[in-house]
């Protein structure tokens, strides 16, 4: 074959595979939306963090304002330590409210940020203070039971 | 008459051939390496070998993907309709194609197309004499066919599991979103949110090249391994399309286990 068409074809199928690759990048993965370039560092406490996972999003108002970077456990106060990358571009007041909550019924969790009213700005590795933990359904159902069968005994 | 001592003795020949043949072809792989770097100076070798291997494959690989993507499309649908989660399709075939289907069912498309008809050509070569008239004229053989044909597959597969992955895309979202009707919005914010390019994408790239490596020293091995006859050939065939499904099926579980763990 000839050289000239035989490098165009290699070369078309090189400029397809590089076009797929890009393709995957940018339209079905996350490279192009989710990128954190400069983020800070934030954590919280939470006394139970239900299915909360590491790489899951962090949003204030809806909108993904940061990731998951490590979940661990303190052993000297039985909490949960999730700790956060958070889009530089975005500053939250001191006290902010961190809450974790699940996308429709049984979507995946993730941390949602409530603003409050506070001047001052959390500064990169400054800990939230005010949390509030997951909602686990057992527990929900658990005490909608006692709750019903309580109701029950009082009015005998 | 039952003997056995000779079943017992044909066992033993059995596992010492297989494990002679590994290290024989580890070694291969070591010659091909040492030769690289003379058969990259002719380039043309090699871009040859890529469009034989590579752009040959092309259309079965584009339209096998497109319809893996359709077939997940229905199937996913049908299954995730029950549970009412249907904008969730896009993340179930992206992510399913990404990792799992497209660099294995890549792979083993790669193997029955191009692997196979390396082997045939280096098989034939060895039983034509072919290979060793280079010799005698001071051209080795491994630098001048084998090393080649290595790196046009080794270059080729992983452009091809890319694309596959991207035409099963296209063909998932054909079917969910223009046949079907699901979301458009909710199919592809579903898949970006759910998919991430290290963890899922690059992944699923490092798996296809790994693939690549395997079919094509398979494939340039038992071509040069061959016995040098009509049959001898054949059979060589048939080892390279099933030695490479084997490979490919378990390399992936075991590059799948130190991957994708669930621990996140």
């Amino acid at each position: 074959m000839n050289r000239t068409v035989l490098d165009l074809w290699v070369g078309i199928f090189v400029a397809i595979g590089i076009a797929a690759v890009m393709f995957l990048a940018l339209k079905v993965g996350n490279l192009s939306s989710a990128h954190l370039s400069n983020t800070y560092v934030l954590q919280a406490k939470f006394d139970n963090i239900g299915g909360l996972k590491v790489r899951g999003p962090v949003k204030s108002a809806g909108v993904v304002v940061g990731r998951i970077s490590d979940i661990t456990f303190d052993p000297a106060t039985y909490e949960a330590v999730v700790t956060m990358n958070v889009d530089g571009r975005y500053q939250f007041p001191k006290d902010t409210f961190a809450a974790i909550y699940t996308a429709g019924l049984l979507g995946e969790q993730f941390i949602g940020f409530e603003v409050g009213g506070e001047e001052k700005m959390l500064k990169s590795g400054d800990v939230i203070k005010k949390t509030q933990s997951a909602v686990v359904l057992e527990k929900l159902i658990s005490q909608f039971l006692f709750n019903k069968a309580a109701d029950g005994q009082d009015t005998k | 008459m039952f003997n056995p001592l000779s079943l017992i003795r044909k066992l033993g020949h059995a596992t010492v051939n297989r494990i002679w043949r590994l290290g024989f072809a580890t070694r291969f792989l070591f010659a091909i390496l040492k030769y690289s770097a003379t058969s990259f100076r002719r380039l043309p070798l090699t871009l040859r070998e890529i469009y034989f291997s590579g752009v040959l494959s092309l259309l079965i690989i584009v339209v096998s993907g497109l319809f893996v993507g359709m077939v997940l499309g229905l199937q996913g649908y049908e299954t995730l309709q029950r549970y009412g989660s249907t904008e969730a399709l896009g993340i179930l075939v992206a992510l399913s194609l990404t990792r799992e289907l497209g660099p294995v069912v890549a792979g083993l498309l790669f193997a029955s197309r191009a692997g196979s008809s390396v082997t045939a050509e280096i098989g034939l070569m060895k039983s034509t004499e072919q290979l060793k008239a280079m010799d005698m004229m001071a051209v080795d053989p491994i630098a001048r066919v084998v090393a080649p044909r290595f790196w046009g597959g080794v270059i080729s597969m992983p452009l091809l599991a890319a694309l596959f992955s991207a035409m099963g895309v296209m063909g998932g979202w054909l079917v969910g979103v223009v046949f079907i009707g699901v979301d458009e919005g909710a199919f592809w914010a579903q898949m970006q949110a759910g998919v991430d390019f290290r963890y899922d994408i690059v992944n699923g790239v490092i798996k296809s090249f790994v693939f690549g490596i395997a079919v094509s020293l398979i494939a340039v091995f038992e071509g040069y391994d061959s016995a040098p006859t009509a049959e001898g050939v054949s059979r060589a065939i048939t080892r390279t399309v099933v030695t490479s499904a084997l490979a490919i099926l378990a390399l992936d579980f075991v590059l799948t286990s130190f991957m994708f763990r669930g621990t996140s």
